[in-house]
């Protein structure tokens, strides 16, 4: 009866599931995949939890956020020194080589906790600056950014401009890509509901959403924190997948780069934004053979993809690619 | 609660905006229930009256009274939520969301399950999913909407997108509901409609109605009394046939040339 008009998945939980069991069976057959696959796929799913969450906030509740990347150096920052400096003293006789059994048992909470900073970051710059609108919120989220980059850079304890080097590779495919299915189940269940779609009428008309008893600016703000604190985690699992992060890895460019993923994948559609996220990954590391002229075909590329967008087209193609009992199609009603 | 206390009162109510009067000096009453009309020329405050009631401008000076409490200053949605909804002038639908969506938008400020329960969408999420469902069903089926329930708002007629802004107005279960030039660019079968749909929410759902409109048909058909607004001053109250009948108003408002049409 009140079904949407794109395929859906009928029952989210089964693709979180699904998403997890892939993440699994990837990392015990790891030893097959040599490492720069390996390493290629890390960063699939680490800007596929970037696009995702931006998505929530700049394609769901329509506020352009500029600092998704600043977000995403605090998360970075925070869990390499938990793992670097806080867990080895606090516990000095255990083995802590990224791979060994204490650390991999203790990176989920150290994701969760560099995910929950970032997510306190995202409530102070968002509390005050998301009662402003449009143009007004693009300068401060970017002046945010700046701030953060411009902090790391000039705090020693942190390497300051040099960085941090030696972080432990505690990433590996099931993280990663575990990490990637959570955020797309949770962005996809929040939204498709009563209380998500409170998000869309925030991007639709403000004002009506006010007048029928909607808390707008509860709901932006929720939107930016709930983006700050996967962005939190994906600069964990990045600083562990590379182990070396210096403050220039996250300046304006890195947000625009996420920007244009969350676009290509047609504003506010999680599943396209993240199959943008991957062509965008693939992209990259394609043109790193083009040396000299790599961003003039990138941006080619994208001029092309904004005017194609294939990431919109193949849709109907995705949908076909999972069984049909787990997902509905409406049927159009041309009105 | 005394039985003599208004609905809604508002008390010598001014706004300005830097040197301009939007509204002088403005008090109004409105009692549980009832139909009551508001007209006046194009500039005489009417929308500005809306805009103060509804907390999208808070008056200059002045007192808001709704069921006893004080509301001039509450942001919209704390208003919406004590128990008034209201339509607006241009219409502004959920142009993203379909017709049943619009509608259940308006359930949000009252759900029980919050953002964790949605995301982990345990037996509680999905039960009070279902009822929200069915109770935006039935408010469609009521008002002869359900076959477009998952049509795109946008695609709608005209008429039926005034009529979907009033369910969904009155989905939000107020106990006023202020409309704002709903008869605006109907044809004369819509409004007919419009009148029906208007007596149907007092009669039925106990909701008193304000209503901002031009077309004298349609407010001299329904209201029972009736505010004249002249340049952001009440100029006048009573029963239509007063209105009618009143001399001030003819002549600032409707004009000598006009008497018969509205006679």
């Amino acid at each position: 009866m009140f079904r949407s008009y794109h395929a859906r998945i009928k029952n989210p939980r089964v693709a979180l599931a699904a998403g997890l069991a892939i993440a699994l069976l990837l990392q015990l057959g790891s030893g097959w995949i040599d490492p720069y696959t390996t390493q290629v796929i890390l960063f699939a799913a680490i800007n596929v939890i970037l696009a995702v969450s931006l998505n929530l906030v700049m394609g769901e509740t329509g506020q352009f956020s500029l600092c998704h990347a600043a977000f995403m150096a605090v998360g970075a920052y925070a869990s390499a020194l938990l793992t670097g400096k806080a867990l080895p003293s606090l516990f000095p006789h255990l083995a802590w080589t990224g791979t060994s059994w204490a650390s991999q048992l203790t990176f989920l909470p150290v994701l969760m906790i560099a995910g929950l900073i970032a997510a306190f970051a995202g409530l102070i710059v968002g509390g005050p600056s998301l009662r402003l609108r449009g143009d007004y919120l693009a300068m401060v989220t970017l002046g945010f950014g700046e701030i953060i980059r411009v902090l790391l850079q000039n705090t020693n304890a942190v390497g300051g401009a040099r960085g941090m080097e030696g972080i432990l590779p505690a990433t590996n495919l099931f993280w990663a890509i575990g990490f990637a299915a959570v955020t797309l189940y949770t962005m996809i269940a929040l939204v498709r509901s009563t209380y998500g779609r409170g998000f869309q009428a925030v991007r639709d008309d403000e004002i009506a959403a006010e007048a029928m008893g909607i808390n707008t600016t509860r709901f932006k703000v929720t939107a930016f924190v709930i983006g700050a604190f996967f962005a939190g985690v994906a600069g964990a699992l990045y600083a562990h997948a590379v182990e070396f992060i210096s403050p220039e890895g996250f300046n304006f460019l890195r947000s625009f780069e996420i920007i244009v993923m969350v676009i290509l994948g047609g504003l506010g559609r999680p599943v396209g934004v993240a199959v943008a996220a991957i062509l965008i990954t693939l992209l990259n590391e394609w043109l790193r053979d083009l040396s000299q002229y790599r961003m003039v075909v990138y941006a080619l590329i994208i001029i092309l993809f904004m005017i194609f967008r294939p990431a919109e087209s193949l849709r109907p193609f995705i949908g076909r690619l999972i069984p049909e009992r787990f997902v509905r199609f409406k049927k159009s009603k041309a009105a | 609660m005394s039985n003599s206390q208004a609905l809604l009162e508002v008390k010598n109510c001014s706004l300005r905006f830097g040197g301009i009067a939007a509204l002088t000096d403005v008090s109004i009453k409105i009692e549980a229930g009832e139909l009551l009309g508001l007209i006046g020329p194009n500039g005489a405050g009417k929308t500005s009256l809306f805009n103060i009631l509804t907390g999208v401008y808070r008056p200059t000076e002045g007192e808001i009274l709704f069921e006893g409490g004080l509301i001039a200053g509450l942001p919209s949605h704390a208003i919406n939520t004590l128990g008034m909804a209201r339509t607006f002038q241009n219409i502004r639908l959920f142009g993203s969301l379909d017709v049943g969506m619009n509608v259940r938008t308006s359930f949000i400020a009252r759900l029980r399950n919050g953002l964790l329960n949605t995301v982990c969408r345990g037996r509680s999420f999905r039960s009070e999913e279902e009822e929200v469902q069915e109770e935006g069903r039935r408010l469609l089926a009521y008002f002869g909407l359900e076959h477009a329930a998952l049509h795109p708002s946008r695609s709608l007629p005209y008429g039926d997108q005034r009529r979907l802004e009033i369910v969904r107005a009155l989905a939000t279960k107020p106990r006023l509901l202020l409309l704002d030039e709903p008869a605006a660019g109907m044809n004369p079968t819509e409004k007919e409609e419009l009148k029906q749909l208007i007596a149907r929410v007092r009669d039925e759902f106990g909701t008193a109605v304000m209503l901002v409109e031009h077309d004298m048909k349609v407010v001299m058909g329904i209201c029972e009394r009736l505010y004249v607004l002249d340049q952001g001053k009440v100029l006048a109250s009573g029963t239509p046939a007063e209105i009618r009948a009143n001399p001030k108003v003819i002549t600032a408002y409707l004009g000598e040339s006009r008497r018969e049409e509205v006679a």
